[in-house]
């Protein structure tokens, strides 16, 4: 069945490659199984992608998967198969030869390289690291007032531990000229049409170089899945998933600032300390998103959970920042009024979902549970949420209501 | 044509079959079939022939309900000015009238 419709789907995209025109699809092949995500028009299909199991479908062209959150409560690594999915451009690789795929590195280099994935692996160490990729624009459905682009819930971000090449070692192979000030990363991605802007994105040197940020080919001990950057994707440990760009071929050393439509006017905040405006408000001055800021969430109880009173109730969580690591992860039960601590886990490293548990006791009743984490500088989240015209960054303190019978 | 679509289906099959990561092969990803369409209304043809080309039309239906005029007007916009869609203004402005009516 799935391989009739592909093939039908394939042969639909060779005769319109480049003409620009579309026929509508007539049949459907993902289940009739849809989720609600909890704000206005939040019915979605859950679609079925090979390599994925249903997931949360936000476009189909090009693909935009969220990852359903009772998964985040099933452990602190995203299984690949459940990891999101957002791409910006329709023409996304769906043909890749391994054998002959090569990751350039050019520009104002002393040694321009062309590297195949067999080299990469042989020539270069392997180095390990756990990071959350978190979309910028991760749950902007429940931005108020509502603003344009993907209406995501909670779910456009996971957490792995990828393998690849630390960026460092391949620049310093290449060797920057004098001068070399930034870096861009394209992939295999790109327009529709030749006018749209190609997805590129762009480092500092010295952030490129800092020996984290890593050309991946592994995610949790696998090759990476096709609808997250197959063969290789750059990972930037600490910044938002915008960086992370996915089918990673060509590197460019720069002399200057890059200048592209995807730095220079997309993916820009508020150029001020909490990165938001009042609603409604001017954009004034804005920068390029970078790191994340602090998050937690409550991933059990689920929200509207019937649970026992009287007894010992285990709530659980996750929580996470860009890059100082989380300090402690605290619950409320009266909005706020008073905070207890919770337990964290497993410390997988500073960049990687935290897990927190606690135990409450609850009287019969409705009850709101919130969580708010800190991190290791005293960072935290703000008990009323922020605004910004694109929708990013929201880091608001999350509740979940239960009752307790 | 059958014999085109019995040849895809095969590498379709192997695809799935194959395992990731072999160097002696190209590899290939096989998209589910779009299933979004348009809500019906004045208009519809022109954002369909207009839009649809760059994207699947549920980038439209997921949008926050009943946002109005301006908001839509801006999203156009947007189309034209950063993404550089080929729209001329007189659909443009069928495309913002439809939009806003109709969603």
């Amino acid at each position: 069945m799935i391989s009739q419709a592909t093939s039908r789907r394939s042969f639909l995209r060779g005769a319109f490659a480049g003409v620009g025109a579309w026929s509508v699809a007539d049949r459907p092949t993902f289940s009739a199984e849809s989720a609600q995500l909890a704000f206005a028009n939040g019915e979605r299909p859950l679609a079925r992608y090979p390599g994925k199991r249903p997931l949360i479908q936000l476009s189909a062209r090009p693909p935009q998967l969220e990852t359903p959150f009772s998964i985040f409560n099933e452990g602190v690594l995203t299984p690949n198969d459940a990891f999101f999915v957002r791409y910006h451009l329709a023409d996304i690789p769906l043909s890749i030869d391994p054998g002959a795929f090569h990751l350039e590195i050019r520009g104002h280099v002393e040694t321009p390289l062309s590297l195949s994935l067999a080299e990469l692996k042989r020539d270069f160490d392997p180095v390990e690291i756990v990071a959350v990729n978190q979309c910028s624009g991760n749950s902007r459905g429940f931005v108020e007032p509502r603003v344009a682009g993907g209406q995501f819930g909670n779910g456009a971000m996971g957490n792995a531990r990828w393998t690849g090449i630390a960026l460092k070692a391949i620049l310093e192979k290449a060797g920057p000229k004098p001068g070399a000030r930034s870096v861009a990363f394209n992939g295999l991605d790109g327009p529709v049409a030749p006018e749209t802007p190609d997805f590129i994105k762009s480092l500092d040197l010295a952030h490129a170089g800092d020996g984290e940020v890593m050309i991946a080919y592994a995610m949790n001990g696998e090759d990476l899945p096709w609808l997250n950057g197959f063969p290789l994707r750059l990972v930037v440990p600490g910044c938002y998933g915008t960086y992370w760009v996915k089918h990673l071929n060509d590197i460019e050393v720069l002399d200057k600032d890059f200048d592209g439509f995807w730095m220079s006017s997309a993916y820009r905040i508020p150029d001020n300390d909490c990165a938001c405006v009042a609603p409604g408000a001017p954009k004034g001055a804005t920068r390029p998103i970078m790191r994340l800021n602090v998050r937690s969430f409550i991933t059990s109880p689920a929200e509207d959970a019937k649970v026992a009173a009287y007894v010992a109730l285990e709530v659980k969580g996750i929580a996470f920042d860009g890059g100082h690591g989380i300090e402690a992860v605290l619950l409320s039960t009266d909005e706020g009024a008073s905070w207890i601590a919770t337990r964290l886990g497993d410390d997988l490293g500073r960049y990687s979902f935290r897990e927190w548990r606690t135990e409450l006791s609850l009287n019969p009743g409705a009850h709101h549970l919130k969580c708010r984490a800190v991190n290791r500088i005293g960072q935290s989240q703000p008990m009323a949420p922020l605004w910004n015209h694109a929708g990013y960054m929201r880091n608001v303190v999350e509740a979940v209501r239960i009752e307790a019978v | 044509m059958q014999h085109v679509r019995k040849g895809l289906m095969l590498v379709a099959t192997m695809a799935l079959l194959a395992p990731a990561f072999c160097a002696a092969e190209t590899l290939t990803y096989s998209l589910p079939e779009e299933t979004a369409t348009l809500r019906v209304g004045p208009g519809d043809e022109t954002a369909q022939k207009n839009c649809a080309g760059c994207h699947s039309v549920d980038y439209i239906e997921r949008q926050p309900p009943k946002m109005g005029r301006a908001f839509w007007d801006s999203v156009v916009k947007k189309m034209i000015a950063s993404y550089h869609a080929q729209i001329n203004d007189a659909d443009a402005q069928r495309i913002v009238d439809y939009l806003a009516a109709t969603y």
